[in-house]
């Protein structure tokens, strides 16, 4: 079975400047969402109190705020969790208050208001650790592109570099836009999976290059549009392959992994979905845009043995 | 001929795959629900112990899958959680108290599994449920404590020694000293650096000469790495009271301690227990009046009923002599006659002076330390929480007063090393042990674990085999090859988990599904290399050998720079992101030996070394 059969000649690179339309559009409106709505960041970040409460059936949320209202809580956020019979209670750091008491007291009250309730998850931060949390993050975040940066200017020319970086940070930027404009929550589990979109879309922008790298070398006529061209068309099934069965792997994490890994599991398929179409518009297309050429990629001695691969 | 293997690396192959399966083998055995008693204190676990359990058990007809004895606990399997439930109280009114029965899920590994030292993988909290604390040590209320003891002990030095003075203050940086004239100060410098060698000293000009006494950072990073372990060490302590299994206990940075508690549901209960804090006196022993008769009614006026911690009573006297905060430290070691156990202590300039007025009319009485434990206690009144604090006093140490002394002193005469140590501890904690706060908790319940499990096994298992029939779908021979190179590559993931033992999570098991989808890629990659061969024009043997040779360049490249990313996760270090890095990683690794070595030694055993017209890809 192939889905693409037979020798492709798709005009990938004619269609460059739309692509760079989409994924202008696609920025814009990330960073507009960004700036205005901000990201709905989870505890792990701001600090709090995170309470899930499950219960024997189905629940009103009102009497449950209520009952925390009454408690002293107003200002608690309360909603339901994967299912009606399922609560999840946040409350934002109080001032003069231990994290052991408040929980307690908000578990107390919830406990009081419906006695079937069950304690499934109680997660406390301090504001301190939100905000470590916060700088790490970022952190991790551009380590890990300066290591891929340097990985790449070593491995083949300092023009691909920026291709591919401009590739990720496309990436990272539409899936935060996205958490942003739909105001899902952004923990930790998600920025996990940011980095793991950082590793997938780059495996697959490193696909592309190598092959752009090769026909370089063994292709004598054509322009660097053709050869990028044949490139993508070369690797296109493949691309789209990988891409299939990781999908496949996260619907079943999505459907299958439960509410916790929700958020995790959304922003990986998105990456995947973006990562894929970067990696044969956004990276190839900054490439060309760098000016890569013939000369630049003249097998250096130590590569000669893997770049002319024809074998008898 | 092509593509043929040599023998040796069929033979690692088969290595590989008998250490992977092996390894992975203790996962597949479940765990048994079970009771673990070990001593406590001055109890140890003995076949004496053991037969009184399982009388215990029997007479309460509960049944017993298995009792093993170890060198240090007791563990009996049950065959259901609820068997093991009902068993606690038995076991736990047949022995009293001296031990501690906690409850368990012991993996039920083979014994001949057990001692090629495989285990199952290491659940984390939020798989099996139980309770995440991060806390932090209070470094500054450490260091203002010191300095207030230090300028404690500046006072009394200058009064001995008849210096006069105008004001002494604690403060951030440290004792601010004022004197009145020049000579005052000259006289303290000396005396101070003869005495308290440990501060610097700083002259501080305004109108009138002074001194600033600063902790140096020396000093200060003792303080505070000692503020450190003293906390840990009293966690443990606590921790044992709880009955907890396997609790983790570990310093983290410079200033926190992550507690993990496996099990414990009831996390009030052990907030309270982690949140006491201790204090400890000492005082004299009433031997006038006979113990006896206090306990039967009549305590003499001035003194009060105390008990030790085997429960016998103690009477002492009502006034304090010295207390925990004036002890500065205390030491374990052996007595350098005797070379018995001993424990040194070293009090402040105050509490100095009252032990000296109170051992000069003492020598050959007897002296107690009594350790005072605040415990906070949440109780629901009408629904509403209210919080107390009650209040537990034991008698840790007797000992009789053998000469006049005042700011060093030994206690001797203790039954071993052991319990030498643990004075030692105690008498620390009363003084110097700062104050600590939870700054992150993360506590799941018993139910949403078992949701986790379940769920993670099963998006693994549904989203491994949607990718199993897609590829044989799509690549046929090589497709089925692959798969069975995806199923190695999750063996071989779950032994290395087993073998490290590191701990698997919910972002663990999230990890665990990208890399079978992630892992295939390497097969996809060689397989379409191969087809464009195979349109090319060329033979099958030369498709497959060309086809593997040139995808191995992009397999490495796109490998390592995932791998970059999984090792910039893993420095990362909090809970949730490393367990997705560590299996990420492993996953990398594993899946390019599975897809690279072990599909081409089927490949080259179905096609290899013969004539092939056309291949099932």
């Amino acid at each position: 079975m192939q889905i693409l059969k037979g020798k492709l000649n798709i005009d990938f690179m004619g269609k460059r400047r739309l692509a760079v339309i989409l994924s202008g559009v696609l920025l814009a409106v990330s960073l507009a969402a960004l700036i205005i709505q901000g990201l709905n960041f989870g505890i792990d970040f701001t600090g709090g109190t995170l309470i899930e409460a499950g219960y024997p059936e189905s629940v009103e949320l009102e009497p449950i705020r209520t009952a925390l209202a009454e408690a002293g809580f107003d200002n608690a956020q309360v909603q339901h969790f994967g299912s009606a019979r399922d609560v999840l209670v946040r409350i934002a750091p109080q001032a003069g208050k231990e994290s052991a008491q408040l929980s307690e007291e908000a578990l107390a009250s919830l406990r009081q208001q419906n006695t079937g309730m069950e304690m499934r998850r109680i997660e406390f931060v301090g504001p301190q650790v939100g905000e470590e949390l916060t700088e790490q993050g970022a952190l991790a975040m551009i380590y890990a592109l300066i290591g891929i940066l340097i990985y790449i200017m070593v491995r083949f020319q300092w023009r691909f570099a920026p291709g591919a970086v401009i590739a990720l940070v496309h990436d990272v930027l539409i899936i935060i836009g996205f958490f942003a404009l739909f105001q899902f929550d952004f923990d930790l589990t998600v920025l996990a999976a940011l980095l793991a979109v950082i590793g997938y879309s780059l495996n697959d922008t490193i696909v592309v290059f190598d092959r752009i790298r090769e026909n370089f070398r063994k292709i004598r006529k054509g322009t660097p549009v053709e050869i990028v061209n044949t490139s993508l068309n070369q690797t296109i099934s493949r691309t789209l392959m990988t891409s299939i069965t990781t999908l496949l792997v996260l619907t079943s994490l999505f459907v299958f992994g439960g509410e916790v890994i929700h958020a995790f599991s959304l922003a990986l398929i998105l990456g995947v979905v973006v990562g894929t179409y970067s990696s044969i518009y956004v990276a190839s297309t900054a490439t060309l845009a760098m000016g890569v050429t013939k000369a630049d990629l003249m097998p250096a001695k130590v590569e000669s043995k893997e770049g002319d691969g024809s074998v008898v | 001929m092509m593509n043929q293997y040599p023998l040796w690396k069929y033979l690692l192959l088969i290595f590989v795959l008998a250490i992977g399966l092996i390894y992975a083998l203790p996962n597949v055995y479940g765990e048994d629900p079970a009771l673990q008693i070990s001593g406590s204190r001055n109890t140890t676990i003995d076949a004496a112990a053991k037969d009184k359990v399982t009388s215990a058990l029997e007479t309460a007809s509960i049944p017993v899958k298995t009792v093993e004895l170890k060198p240090d606990q007791l563990l009996i399997r049950f065959n259901d959680t609820e068997t093991q439930l009902k068993a606690v109280d038995f076991v736990k009114s047949a022995l009293g108290t001296g031990y501690i029965v906690a409850l368990n899920l012991a993996p039920a590994t083979p014994d001949w599994l057990n001692s090629l030292n495989a285990l199952p993988m290491y659940l984390g909290l939020d798989l099996r449920g139980g309770v995440h604390f991060l806390m932090e040590v209070d470094m500054k209320a450490a260091a203002d404590k010191a300095v207030e003891r230090y300028s404690n002990d500046i006072r009394t030095l200058l009064r001995d020694e008849r210096i006069r003075y105008a004001m002494i203050r604690a403060e951030e940086q440290g004792v601010r000293v004022m004197f009145r004239s020049e000579e005052d100060r000259e006289q303290s410098r000396t005396l101070l650096d003869k005495e308290l060698p440990l501060l610097a000293l700083e002259d501080i000009e305004s109108e009138n000469p002074g001194l600033l006494a600063k902790l140096d950072e020396q000093e200060i990073r003792d303080i505070e790495s000692f503020a450190l372990q003293q906390n840990i060490l009293t966690l443990r302590n606590r921790v044992n009271e709880l009955g907890v299994a396997e609790p983790v206990i570990v310093q983290q940075g410079a200033q926190r301690i992550v507690v993990q508690l496996p099990g414990v549901q009831d996390t009030a209960e052990a907030k309270r227990i982690l949140g006491a804090t201790a204090t400890l006196e000492y005082r004299a022993v009433d031997f006038e009046h006979d113990v006896q008769n206090a306990v039967a009614g009549s305590v003499p006026a001035g003194s009060r009923l105390y008990k030790d911690r085997d429960g016998n009573p103690v009477l002492l006297k009502k006034a304090v002599i010295v207390t925990g905060d004036q002890i500065i430290n205390a030491s374990s070691g052996l007595d350098q006659q005797t070379g018995s156990p001993q424990v040194s202590v070293m009090l402040d300039a105050k509490g100095a002076r009252s032990m000296l007025k109170f051992t000069k009319k003492s020598v050959g009485k007897p002296m107690a330390v009594v350790f005072i434990e605040n415990k906070n206690e949440t109780t629901l009144v009408d629904g509403v929480p209210v919080s107390s604090s009650r209040k537990i006093e034991e008698v840790i140490s007797v000992a009789t007063i053998r000469d006049v002394f005042s700011k060093r002193f030994q206690t001797t005469g203790l039954d071993s090393p052991k319990e030498a140590h643990e004075l030692a501890l105690l008498l620390r904690s009363g003084a110097l042990a700062a104050p600590i706060n939870i700054v992150e908790e993360r506590t799941i319940g018993p139910s949403l674990g078992k949701d986790n499990i379940e769920q993670g096994f099963n998006s693994v298992i549904i989203g491994f085999l949607a990718v199993l029939v897609f590829m044989a779908f799509y690549y046929r021979v090589f497709g089925l090859v692959a798969d069975l190179a995806l199923t190695v590559n999750l063996v071989l993931i779950v032994a290395i988990l087993s073998l490290l033992q590191a701990t698997l999570t919910m972002p663990g098991i999230a990890g665990i599904v990208l890399t079978v989808g992630m892992a295939v890629d390497a097969n996809v990659l060689i397989f379409e290399r191969i087809r464009e061969e195979l349109r090319n024009g060329n033979s099958p043997q030369a498709s497959i050998q060309a086809g593997y040779e040139k995808a191995f360049s992009t397999i490495a490249d796109a490998n390592i720079t995932t791998l970059i990313a999984a090792v910039v996760l893993l420095s990362y270090g909090t809970g949730a992101i490393k367990g997705f890095a560590v299996t990420l990683a492993i996953g990398i690794v594993t899946s390019m030996f599975t897809a690279i070595l072990g599909t081409r030694a089927v490949i080259n055993l179905i096609y290899g070394g013969r004539r092939v017209a056309r291949l099932a890809i």
